[in-house]
């Protein structure tokens, strides 16, 4: 018997594809955002909103992951300039996106006529935390009937944020979330995370959300 | 489920470095799991018993050995396994803290014959 010293990775292979796709993204001047959540905290609002703010300004092709049906594709491709959906049920991993799964996603793309992708991940705070993309921001969405405990129940998508949106703050009068708590938790962990208070109903903070993009968008250009 | 492709990757990790060394068989692999990856031993085995059929690795003994949370405090520098789930540093009980270990998942080594 021989013992053979090996030391390696195993999520490698999944990395090793997401700079590929990132490489891709950044030969055609694309911007790409992933956004995670648990399931019902609002990321395909949040994209609505994203898109019905920057749609003049930007070409906008979203990437959906969803375990089974192509309702956020519906509900997003009149808005957008493109949508793939991606319905993990049947694939090997369903409770996230995998980088393999958007460089398949990104040859079904006019990607010489896109600005913005946004990928809306998989309704998960675990499993997603663990695989990248290919992404230039990572976007974690919670929302205020989901509790302000999430960040130390969850501490690695968080860790991993760049920001952090903080959705249905029209809620605030009515659950019991306290918001500095909250950030502070994160800070802890992250201490560069950015934070939007936004509510996708009223629109509140789309517009300090979209900056932010833009700016990240303008940064990434020069 | 994540650990369908985790598993394929192992496999695929494995097979090659035993071929590289002109192994026949692989009896055991070595992981180091963190406690904070969002990965399952059962599930890895679960998965493991079927993918490596006709693979080198097939019937090989899976070891998990499971890397504990470290951090490592912002303002005071100390490195320590937290006791609870309420991270704070024994030291001077800050609670800014970057996370040091336990995240992992790699191929620690492999036994071949």
């Amino acid at each position: 018997m021989k013992r053979i010293e090996i030391i390696q990775n195993v999520l490698a292979a999944n990395d090793s594809i997401a700079a590929q796709n990132q490489r891709l993204l950044d030969s055609h001047n694309i911007f790409a955002i992933n956004i995670m959540s648990s399931p019902g905290a609002g990321k395909t609002s949040l994209i609505l909103q994203t898109i019905h703010k920057l749609k003049k300004k930007l070409s906008i092709a979203v990437i959906e992951g969803d375990v089974a049906s192509t309702l956020d594709a519906e509900k997003v491709k009149n808005e957008a300039f493109a949508v793939v959906q991606i319905t993990t049920r049947y694939m090997s991993e369903n409770c996230s996106l995998i980088a393999n799964m958007i460089s398949r996603a990104i040859q079904n793309l006019p990607l010489d006529d896109i600005d913005l992708l946004i990928i809306e991940n998989v309704g998960n705070l675990i499993c997603p935390s663990e695989f990248i993309l290919g992404e230039h921001k990572r976007i974690v969405i919670s929302s205020l009937p989901e509790g302000d405990d999430k960040p130390i129940k969850y501490p690695m998508i968080f860790a991993g944020a760049d920001a952090v949106v903080i959705n249905k703050i029209d809620l605030m009068p009515y659950v019991d979330f306290d918001v500095p708590s909250f950030q502070n938790t994160i800070v802890n962990l992250n201490p560069k995370v950015k934070f939007f208070k936004v509510s996708c109903k009223t629109g509140t903070g789309i517009d300090n959300w979209c900056s932010w993009l833009l700016h990240g968008m303008d940064d990434k250009a020069h | 489920m994540h650990e369908f492709g985790i598993t394929e990757s192992i496999i695929n990790i494995v097979s090659d470095k035993a071929r590289e060394a002109q192994a026949s068989k692989v009896v055991k692999i070595n992981l180091v799991v963190g406690e904070l990856s969002g990965f399952v031993p059962d599930c890895i085995k679960f998965y493991f018993s079927s993918l490596s059929k006709d693979t080198i690795a097939d019937k090989a003994t899976l070891n998990f050995e499971l890397a504990p949370v470290q951090l490592c405090c912002r303002h005071c520098s100390a490195v320590f396994c937290p006791q609870d789930t309420l991270w704070s540093c024994p030291k001077c009980q800050s609670h800014s803290l970057e996370i040091a270990g336990g995240q992992e998942l790699y191929v620690e080594s492999i036994e071949v014959e």
